[in-house]
């Protein structure tokens, strides 16, 4: 295969191309909500913890 | 077995057991998807009747494979959760609800992609994609209805029932295309007898099992986040607390 046939794919560029883009669109998506949401649990326990101080 | 059970059992011994792998198993993930793009995507041969628009089988199957895995793993968690009551069994079911339902969206997606050039339309109501999309409102109904009730306990015994009741569509989906005269193809996977060429099967093995490490991976990080702030009060979570910063 090659280069002009790879980007092409054979005639089939438009859907095979938008195929693997969505899914490693998806993919990093999960991953940045995965650390997003863990990041989020760390500060919220963080902050229950130095209310406790507080008081 | 007793060693395995107290790593599941006891959240700080889960937590570690899962930090420790965690790093491996984005190593061997980063390493099968880049085989399986790489091989899919340049090496395996076109399909003498689909052309290279067969390569969409390396993201489609995989894709749809994890759908149904993830809802069969949401369905033995719920029954763990409902006769057990083991709260690692709860989180494992309600993380992975989400997660399943992005890979039902892909294969629903991907599958369109695909069906377009081979069937000439991007979607039919045929028996194997009805089934999917009702896999796909499966998952979308479970998060609602976790979202929607306030009682804990209610909640994941309500949400426990919901993913056992529509483990029923499971089946369907698989046997569709051997119940009904369906458009979409048979399996192209089977467990003796592959009907698929070598160079074709390698990436596509490779592809599911990035995929499947992939859900390990999310299910992980979810999982030691919801696990700290589950036992946000215990010595050993202030402690990770105070390594973190």
């Amino acid at each position: 295969m090659n280069l002009h046939e790879f980007y092409t794919m054979g005639g089939y560029a438009a859907y095979v191309w938008p195929a693997f883009a969505v899914v490693l669109g998806i993919f990093g998506g999960q991953w940045i909500l995965a650390k997003r949401h863990r990041r989020k649990i760390i500060l919220k326990i963080k902050e229950v913890s130095c209310d406790k101080i507080i008081k | 077995m007793q060693r395995l059970t107290r790593y599941f059992l006891v959240p700080q011994q889960c937590y570690r057991f899962i930090t420790d792998w965690s790093p491996w198993l984005t190593g061997a993930f980063l390493l099968t998807l880049g085989y399986g793009l790489i091989a899919g995507l340049c090496f395996a041969p076109a399909d003498y009747q689909q052309g290279d628009g067969f390569r969409i089988i390396y993201v489609h199957v995989p894709s749809a494979l994890l759908a149904m895995g993830i809802y069969t793993i949401m369905t033995t968690t719920a029954l763990i959760s409902l006769v057990f009551r083991i709260k690692l069994a709860t989180l494992v079911m309600q993380i992975s609800a989400p997660i399943g339902a992005s890979f039902t969206f892909l294969a629903l997606i991907t599958g369109s992609l695909w069906g377009k050039p081979m069937w000439g339309t991007w979607w039919i109501w045929d028996a194997r994609l009805t089934s999917v999309l009702i896999l796909f409102f499966l998952y979308l109904a479970f998060i609602a209805v976790r979202a929607a009730i306030s009682d804990p306990w209610a909640r994941d015994r309500i949400a426990a029932w919901m993913a056992i009741i529509g483990f029923i569509n499971i089946p369907i989906i698989h046997y569709s295309v051997l119940w009904w005269n369906t458009l979409h193809q048979g399996a192209t996977l089977t467990v003796f007898n592959p009907s698929i060429a070598p160079s074709m099967l390698y990436p596509l093995l490779s592809m599911i099992i990035a995929f499947a490490l992939f859900y390990l991976i999310l299910l992980c990080q979810r999982l030691c986040a919801d696990i700290l702030y589950q036992e946000r009060k215990a010595a050993w979570v202030q402690e990770i607390l105070h390594e973190l910063t």
